[in-house]
C-alpha cells in the first residue's frame, strides 16, 4: 500500500516539477510547482517526518510560494514571453546538461554500485534524549528537544539571520528619496 | 514500506536535475528562482530519506534550518528582482546585460 502510495506521489512530484520548468505561463508554472512542494511533503509523510511535512506545507506551499504568486502578477512579466523554442543554443545546452545529468544519476544505481539497502529502523515512539545522536522519532518533542541543546547556536544565528533579512528587505525596497 | 534508500535518492537527484534544466532554459529571473527553490527541494528530500534510513535525528533538523533559511533568502531575493524591475522595467536576463559590455 505505502509503496503504491510512494511510487504515485514520486511520479505527481517529478511530472509537476517538470511541468513548472517548461510551461511558458509563470502563474501556471507556480501553481505546478505548488503541486510539486505538496507531494513532497506526501512523500516526508512516507518517511515518518510528519512534523517537516506540515512545515513544508505552511511554509514553502503556503508562504513562499503566495510570495511568487503575488510578485509575478505584480511585475506582470507574461505579456512578453519570449518564445522558448526559438533560442536553439539554450536549448540545446539544457538538454544536453539535463540528460547528462539524468545519465549521472541513473548509472549510480545501475550496475548493483548503488547504496546499500538498509532495511527501515523502529521508530521510538518517546524519546529520553540522552546519549550523542538523537534517535529518530515522529513526536515533534525531539525536534524542540534538539534545537535547545546540541543545537542551540545555530538556532540563535538562524533568528539573526531572519531579522538580518527583514531588515536587509526594507533597506533594498525602500523608494530613495531625492534630496537624499 | 518495502522502497529503499535508492528509490528516494533516485528522486532527489531528478528533482535537482529537472531544477537545473530550468535554470539553463529559462530567461524569466522569476522562473530562475523558482527552479532554484526546486533544486533546493530535492536536497531536503534527499536529507531526509537519510535521516530515516540512518534513524538519527540530524538530517530533520538540517532541513528544518535549511527550509528557515530558503524562506528568508525567497523574501530578499524577490525583493531585489521587485528594485530590478523598477530600475529596467524587466526581469528578462537577456535583458540584463548591462555588465557583459
Amino acid at each position: 500500500m505505502t509503496d503504491t502510495l510512494f511510487y504515485v506521489f514520486a511520479a505527481i512530484t517529478l511530472i509537476s516539477a517538470l511541468l513548472m520548468v517548461v510551461s511558458p505561463n509563470a502563474v501556471n508554472g507556480a501553481i505546478c510547482m505548488i503541486i510539486c512542494f505538496v507531494t513532497t511533503a506526501a512523500l516526508f509523510v512516507l518517511l515518518e517526518a510528519y512534523f517537516l511535512a506540515v512545515i513544508q506545507v505552511l511554509v514553502y506551499a503556503g508562504a513562499v510560494m503566495v510570495l511568487f504568486l503575488f510578485i509575478i502578477m505584480l511585475l506582470d512579466v507574461n505579456k512578453d514571453t519570449s518564445d522558448l523554442l526559438k533560442d536553439k543554443m539554450t536549448l540545446g545546452a539544457s538538454i544536453t546538461g539535463f540528460t547528462l545529468l539524468v545519465i549521472l544519476t541513473f548509472s549510480v544505481f545501475a550496475g548493483g554500485q548503488h547504496l546499500p539497502e538498509t532495511p527501515l529502523l523502529p521508530v521510538m515512539e518517546n524519546p529520553t534524549g540522552e546519549g550523542a545522536g538523537i534517535p529518530f522519532t515522529t513526536s515533534a518533542k525531539s525536534f524542540g528537544y534538539s534545537l535547545f541543546t546540541k543545537y542551540m547556536l545555530p538556532f540563535q544565528v538562524t533568528g539573526f539571520l531572519l531579522l538580518a533579512a527583514m531588515i536587509g528587505v526594507i533597506v533594498v525596497s525602500k523608494k530613495h528619496s531625492e534630496n537624499s | 514500506m518495502t522502497v529503499g534508500l535508492n528509490a528516494f535518492i533516485l528522486v532527489a537527484g531528478l528533482l535537482f536535475a529537472i531544477g537545473m534544466f530550468g535554470v539553463i532554459l529559462r530567461k524569466n529571473t522569476l522562473v530562475i528562482y523558482m527552479s532554484l527553490e526546486l533544486m533546493l527541494n530535492g536536497v531536503i528530500l534527499a536529507l531526509v530519506a537519510f535521516s530515516r534510513y540512518n534513524g538519527t535525528m540530524d538530517g530533520n533538523l538540517f532541513v528544518f534550518f535549511i527550509i528557515t533559511v530558503a524562506a528568508a533568502e525567497v523574501a530578499l531575493g524577490l525583493a531585489i528582482i521587485v528594485a530590478l524591475f523598477r530600475l529596467r522595467q524587466s526581469v528578462m536576463v537577456d535583458q540584463l546585460t548591462s555588465l557583459s559590455r
